[in-house]
């Protein structure tokens, strides 16, 4: 390396005599260089501007609670005390749930779309799973208030307490708005982005470790546990990007979730989550505390989102070098 | 041949078919939300889409009918606010990092820029509230459009970067055999050739741009008036469909749902074309 930029520095002055011209090409190449590069830099700034700026908003309200601001599960806009767990918890709860559900269904998938579909069925289907991730939170969160909610409330959670009423999961009214619409909404969000790094993954195990399975006599199901094997660090990159977009992921979940700070371990129970409180109450709040509250939120908000995204990407990044662009 | 047909290669079969089987239904299964959601739309929103919705302004509470031409107008202000800044910002710094790779700098920007993509909307909102609006005393249009700006930003980046590394080395030799300076050679032969490419990622990122809420809620507001003014609220499509989702009058939820369906429409537009673009350059 180092050898290499010593030869191409000196092929520089060699070839780039200092006439007019040649300075002039020089400021060119440095103007537009510096220019490009302030761009970039503006990137970097903005990331850091962003903390900071939240940082300092939510300075009356770290200064206030301290450590008891995650730890206290009581949010109370009259007596002006406010504690984040309630949406810690939902924003995890819900999204933990929407993953599982999310999960085992995307690989089942990419497995369809690597190793099962033939050839013509395989871009078509790619293609209808890639529009869900097009469609806009939005119209998620109207289908979810206006189909989804009474849909659970009328036939899927009736059916679910009275064979399952006995686990905690279960418990309690229904309103059709709560976690387990939240979790399935979300579940539906994060399955293209899922899928299409899985299978982006699977498609780049070498066809050798296929055929050296079934010239061993191996079944299909055989064949693609060493295909999921193989790709397991490339699945598990896309499902924490999945969990991170679960997390991020507000208009939907502010709509369906019901909006009550709650922690209940309860599907049928209103939540709330960091996201949705934010939606909800930010252009409420009235006393400078309680806007520093929601600030301090915002801010763990994006620190989660930040360490949950950095080891995704690392994971993803990886696989990549390992066998080339995905994703 | 007795050992083929044993119990135990039956049983390896039919454990292969049902996880055949499991692959298809859940592919089947997917599929299924994805066509509920478009039958919905189409069938709630259908009846409300007139030529008036698009015209008319929307209807004091109580009179049905009324349109959301404020609201498109304004989605169209912000999504172009938003490339104003999105597309240059994200053009210029995707042309830096692709012609750094090794070092520190470039790479932990991409790495930011990667961070940025994974970001909640709902934050940049937040930080666009505190920059302009609390200054300003007052939401606005251009706060939105610049919380949409950042969010196209690293989408852009990305491709652009992806783009320009796709250019064949040998065009970037002969440019400079020609004698063309760098920055010449940038300009004007390497990003024409990835001009289409480009082209995708900024498509792709107004359809996300126009898709977005939660930003909007706390900068651009939302105003039931007619506002084309950049410091004062504006109206959006997508905020429109949130408020009269909410809304506890029928016609008002019809009319969430064909605002949803235009929504949709011009969304998935903007993706058949992005695929149409990506599949030729293949």
């Amino acid at each position: 390396m180092v050898l290499k930029k010593l030869f191409s520095k000196t092929e520089e002055k060699f070839f780039h005599s200092n006439t007019l011209q040649n300075n002039e090409r020089h400021l060119g190449d440095y103007i537009f260089h510096n220019v490009t590069r302030l761009f970039a830099f503006f990137v970097l700034g903005l990331m850091l501007v962003m903390f900071l700026e939240l940082f300092i908003e939510s300075l009356p309200s770290i200064n206030k609670f301290g450590l008891s601001f995650i730890t206290s599960s009581e949010w109370n806009p009259v007596k002006d005390k406010y504690g984040a767990l309630p949406f810690i918890f939902g924003t995890v709860y819900s999204s933990i749930l929407a993953l599982m559900i999310a999960l085992p269904l995307s690989i089942g998938v990419a497995v369809f779309l690597t190793e099962v579909a033939p050839t013509w069925l395989e871009q078509p289907v790619s293609i209808l799973v890639e529009l869900l991730a097009a469609i806009p939170s939005i119209v998620y969160g109207l289908f979810g208030i206006f189909v989804l909610a009474p849909f659970l409330k009328n036939v899927v959670e009736p059916f679910l307490q009275t064979h399952f009423g006995f686990l905690p999961f279960f418990k309690g009214s229904f309103y059709g708005f709560g976690m387990l619409s939240a979790a399935l909404i979300l579940s539906i969000m994060i399955l293209p982005i899922i899928t299409s790094i899985s299978r982006d993954v699977m498609k780049a195990i070498p066809d050798s470790l296929r055929e050296g399975a079934y010239a061993l006599g191996a079944t299909k199901w055989e064949t693609i546990k060493i295909v999921l094997i193989s790709s397991r660090s490339g699945v598990l990159g896309a499902t924490l990007l999945g969990f991170g977009r679960a997390i991020g992921e507000t208009m939907a979940v502010t709509m369906v979730i019901g909006n009550r700070p709650e922690i209940s371990l309860s599907l049928f129970d209103a939540g709330h989550t960091m996201a949705s409180v934010l939606a909800n109450e930010f252009t409420e709040a009235t006393s400078s505390l309680y806007v520093s509250s929601l600030m301090e939120i915002g801010l763990l908000f994006f620190l989660i989102t930040i360490i949950i995204n950095s080891i995704a990407r690392l994971i993803v990044n990886n696989v990549t070098k390992k066998y080339g662009k995905i994703a | 041949m007795e050992e083929y047909n044993s119990t135990k290669y039956k049983w390896r079969i039919r454990k292969s078919n049902i996880a055949v089987m499991f692959a298809v239904l859940s592919a089947l299964l997917v599929l299924i939300p994805l066509f509920l959601i478009l039958f919905y739309t189409v069938q709630q929103g259908i009846s409300s889409i007139n030529w008036d919705f698009f015209t008319q302004m929307p209807k004091p509470v109580g009179e049905t009918g009324g349109g959301m031409a404020n609201a498109l107008v304004g989605s169209a202000i912000l999504v172009l606010l938003g490339s104003a800044l999105g597309i240059p910002v994200g053009v210029m710094s995707g042309i830096y990092l692709s012609e750094e790779s090794d070092s520190f700098l470039p790479k932990s920007i991409r790495f930011l820029v990667e961070v940025l993509n994974g970001t909640p909307s709902i934050v940049i909102g937040i930080v666009a509230y505190i920059t302009f609006v609390v200054p300003m005393k007052s939401f606005s249009a251009l706060s939105g459009g610049i919380a949409l700006g950042i969010i196209m930003i690293p989408l852009i980046t990305r491709t652009t970067e992806e783009m320009v590394r796709l250019v064949p080395s040998t065009v970037r030799e002969a440019s400079f055999g020609l004698g063309i300076p760098k920055w010449k050679t940038t300009l004007h032969v390497i990003l024409p050739a990835a001009m289409k490419g480009m082209l995708t990622g900024i498509i792709l990122s107004i359809a996300r741009a126009a898709g977005e809420t939660a930003p909007l809620l706390f900068t651009a507001l939302g105003n039931r008036f007619w506002s084309t003014n950049l410091d004062q609220p504006i109206a959006s499509i997508t905020v429109f469909i949130y408020d009269y989702a909410k809304a506890p009058f029928d016609d008002w939820n019809r009319q969430a749902w064909a605002a949803s369906l235009v929504l949709i429409v011009f969304v998935t537009t903007l993706n058949v074309i992005f695929k149409i673009i990506s599949r030729k350059r293949k």
